[in-house]
């Protein structure tokens, strides 16, 4: 940090003095602090109620269970910040792990049945990202379509059948590398490292000015068709990697779309603070609000409330989360 | 001044256009201009609304490319495929409308594009806001934080940005597009101390201004484009203002307040002691068929609170209020409507027109009852309304009554407005600030519009900002200030002294007859 400063006298003849610690995390990172504390409470407070909701097993189904929630985020994020959405990603999970799971039974080489969904989701959403950037579809219009294909092309083919019989090396989500839990340790990895180069590479940040404010970004000369191409395809990456850790975390997988799997994944992008108007938002924030979610799903069982609050519960959360970036954007005087 | 001028001109420009020519389909924008800037130069640039200014800073800063003609930098030939081409030329762009990304910092929005990087291409944030920090104070600006989100800044605080943003790209020339359109007197004066500062360290400046004053204090030479042709470039020593605006216009500035005679008739509009809070307080006047009655007074004086207090918007807490004779009541804009009023607000845009919808569908909007007198639109009466409306108003729109409201020039939405509320048919129209924003020549045409429906018999207020505008436009001032009349002045007696000592008496002169 010294040498920080020093380069700062260096070559400015007014210092700017660094923010304090406190104030920059609030005006950065505000809505990531929120939701750890809220996510803290929520431990301490059932935990203290029913201590078997800390239980390693639970905090297990939560975390790793939980896992491709979150990495599946980290795409969306990036897709919501850049001013677009995607409402298919559910159908394109279902549809991948079908696939991936479908190799890994048919003796294919593991290393295919991991690498098939990554690159089909990229390939998916190469198709995606170019209508939405080249032929300037709307993306809610291109992604419901999308949606549409693949739900009903997969229902059509396998009939909803279980896939079962998977090899026991296909199975990555139960490995446990230094006693953690795989999907953990992806979830955070992947998280870092997406929210690293969102901040310090320029291609990442510019994401920021494409979805802020298209116009201004055309004007900077940065070319939103090219940015939004790419998003969508890193975005296809992810849904993939979210893929293998959803196909292989059970013996069998349901060659079925997970129910409302779209909307679990886009409500953990705007609760951890992606504002759905584009420009604003971390990856850090919805992986939070993904692991947030889980608990909160977790909780209302260990306190005894029916499952089915849990949707009513998040979508308070949204509507509350939604109105607080309204409120915030409102420009002062 | 002058040995510094020709000094200048010896000084070979750094940037210059010549025969650009530019079309939008089969709409010739810019028609064979030359043009140049030299280092350390102010060249202002004049023109009407859609005399083409702002395709010619697109093509000057990347965002448009010509169809002919040759562009050179320091006499290279150069052409830009983007912003970004013209950003490394050397030329930087401050647009009306700032483009900045509200989300992000000012020490991001200064270098977006083009960071300072460190190892592996990562943003070396620590050199960003320190070259953030020394851009802002070179414009002396110590008291802008580099690390405050865009959106808590002041429009004049981003303007600052926005120049800070061009300077980081080492720019040589800056174009500057109506940059004190929405600032304060007091933000305009430290904007022109850093437009003087950049010239004075080379930075030649393309000055987009309406405004006479500002182009008289700062620019070393003026240039006036009119429908797409450059009309003349000169050095501001032999121009001045009656010139530029005639030049701008193609006509002579007396041209540009026709009030004609009309006949003026009996009574129609008669207020006594009326009275609306702090605002309106105790108004008296008459208002004759055929006539113009001019509202002036200074801002906060009261005049657009009396005109929403007659249209029952506010409604008169006390006095009387008389149409064609007959005491009334008016309690909503709905029964004043109906008793013949209509209210043109300041705000066209937010309180006059759906921009999204047609010109058609605006102007029926006010009078849906007459043109669906069952359950359902009679379209062919629609349409016939518009057409009329549209060729009596001298509307200009490429698709006719088909186009949308937004797609329109100032003037011609104004005309919209104004149409929109003749179409219920009334018998005194109040008009409040007709021509804000709008340009020299559309002026002209709703002064013109006004002088004919007068002719026609229509009693008109008209609430204006602009001195020569209500001298010339009215038949009768009504001056206003602090909420009450303090003059009642004839179009005899009307000249910029009379008119402006009523604005700021404090007591009443004389009551209305």
């Amino acid at each position: 940090m010294a040498a920080v400063q020093t380069s700062i006298s260096v070559s400015a003849h007014k210092v700017q003095r660094p923010r304090p610690l406190f104030a920059r995390l609030m005006s950065d990172y505000g809505q990531e602090c929120v939701i750890i504390a809220a996510i803290l409470l929520l431990f301490v407070a059932v935990g203290l109620y029913n201590p078997r909701f800390l239980s390693a097993s639970n905090l297990n189904t939560i975390f790793a269970g939980n896992a491709y929630i979150a990495v599946a985020a980290i795409g969306m994020s990036m897709v919501i910040i850049t001013g677009h959405i995607d409402v298919s990603i559910g159908a394109l999970i279902g549809v991948l792990a079908t696939i991936s799971g479908t190799l890994a039974v048919s003796g294919y080489p593991v290393w295919m049945a991991w690498g098939a969904p990554i690159l089909l989701g990229m390939a998916a959403n190469f198709v995606v990202g170019w209508l939405v950037a080249y032929a300037r579809i709307p993306s809610i219009v291109v992604t419901l379509g999308m949606m549409s294909i693949l739900r009903g092309g997969l229902i059509s083919v396998t009939g909803g059948t279980w896939i079962s019989g998977l090899p026991k090396a296909f199975m990555i989500a139960q490995w446990k590398p230094f006693g953690l839990p795989f999907p953990i340790i992806a979830m955070v990895v992947l998280t870092l490292i997406a929210a690293w180069w969102m901040r310090n590479f320029p291609f990442g940040r510019s994401l920021y000015a494409v979805g802020g404010n298209p116009e201004a970004a055309k004007a900077t000369g940065l070319s939103s068709e090219r940015r939004v191409l790419a998003v969508f395809v890193i975005h296809g990456a992810f849904a993939g990697i979210a893929t293998i850790l959803f196909a292989t975390q059970l013996q069998v997988i349901q060659s079925t779309v997970p129910p409302n799997l779209e909307l679990t994944v886009i409500t953990a992008a705007v609760i951890g603070g992606v504002s759905i108007l584009g420009g604003s938002g971390t990856v850090i924030g919805s992986t939070l609000a993904a692991i947030l979610f889980a608990a909160i799903g977790s909780a209302l069982i260990f306190v005894n409330v029916s499952a089915y609050w849990l949707r009513a519960v998040i979508g308070g959360l949204i509507l509350i989360t939604v109105l607080a970036d309204m409120i915030r954007r409102r420009p002062k005087t | 001044m002058s040995s510094n001028l020709e000094e200048q001109s010896r000084t070979p420009p750094f940037v210059r256009l010549a025969g650009i020519s530019k079309s939008f389909g089969q709409v010739k924008v810019l028609k064979d201009i030359s043009f140049d800037v030299r280092p350390g130069e102010i060249h202002a640039l004049l023109g009407e609304n859609g005399a083409g200014k702002s395709t010619m800073i697109k093509i000057l800063s990347g965002l448009h490319q010509p169809d002919g003609g040759r562009m050179e930098i320091e006499g290279q030939p150069m052409r830009f495929a983007s912003a970004r081409d013209a950003n490394a030329a050397g030329i930087a762009t401050v647009y009306q409308e700032l483009l900045l990304f509200p989300e992000l910092t000012v020490a991001e929005n200064i270098f977006l594009g083009h960071y300072p990087r460190k190892a592996m291409g990562r943003i070396d944030w620590t050199a960003a806001r320190a070259g953030a920090r020394a851009l802002l104070d070179s414009l002396d600006c110590h008291d802008l934080d580099v690390d405050t989100r865009i959106a808590t800044l002041s429009v004049a605080q981003r303007q600052r940005v926005e120049i800070a943003k061009a300077l980081s790209h080492k720019a040589r020339i800056l174009i500057m597009d109506e940059p004190t359109a929405s600032l304060t007197e007091k933000d305009v004066t430290r904007l022109m101390e850093v437009v003087r500062s950049l010239k004075a360290r080379g930075v030649g400046i393309v000055y987009v201004s309406h405004r006479m004053p500002e182009i008289f204090a700062l620019a070393d030479r003026v240039s006036v484009l009119r429908d797409g042709m450059m009309i003349d470039t000169r050095a501001i020593a032999d121009a001045d203002e009656a010139t530029l605006v005639s030049l701008m216009v193609g006509r002579s500035i007396e041209q540009l307040f026709p009030k004609g005679e009309a006949k003026i008739g009996e009574p129609v509009l008669d207020v006594s002691r009326l009275n609306h809070g702090r605002l309106v307080r105790d108004i008296s006047f008459t208002l004759k068929r055929g006539e113009v009655l001019g509202i002036a007074g200074l801002v906060g004086s009261g005049r657009t609170e009396l005109a929403l207090t007659l249209f029952g918007i506010t409604p008169a807490t006390s006095g009387e209020i008389r149409v064609m004779g007959k005491p009334v009541s008016i309690r909503t804009p709905r029964q004043a409507r109906d008793l013949g009023l209509a209210y043109v607000p300041e705000d066209r845009g937010l309180q006059g027109l759906v921009k999204s919808m047609t010109i058609n569908e605006n102007l029926s909007m006010a009078a849906l009852d007459r043109i669906a007198p069952g359950l359902f639109l009679n379209f062919a009466e629609e349409a016939r309304r518009a057409v009329d409306a549209v060729r009596r108003l001298g509307v200009r729109a490429r698709a006719g009554i088909h186009q949308p409201v937004g797609e329109l020039s100032g003037g011609n939405q104004q005309k919209v407005v104004i149409a929109k509320w003749l179409e219920t048919r009334p018998d005194i129209l109040i008009l409040d600030e007709p021509t804000r924003g709008v340009d020299v020549g559309a002026k002209a045409e709703i002064h013109a519009m006004m002088s004919d429906l007068a002719a026609k018999g229509l009693a008109i207020i008209m609430i204006s900002s602009e001195l020569p505008e209500v001298i010339g436009m009215s038949d009768r001032i009504l001056v206003m200030n602090n909420g009450q009349v303090t003059g009642m002045i004839d179009r005899a007696d009307a000249t910029p002294e009379t008119v402006g000592a009523a604005m700021t008496a404090q007591t009443k002169s004389k009551e209305a007859a």
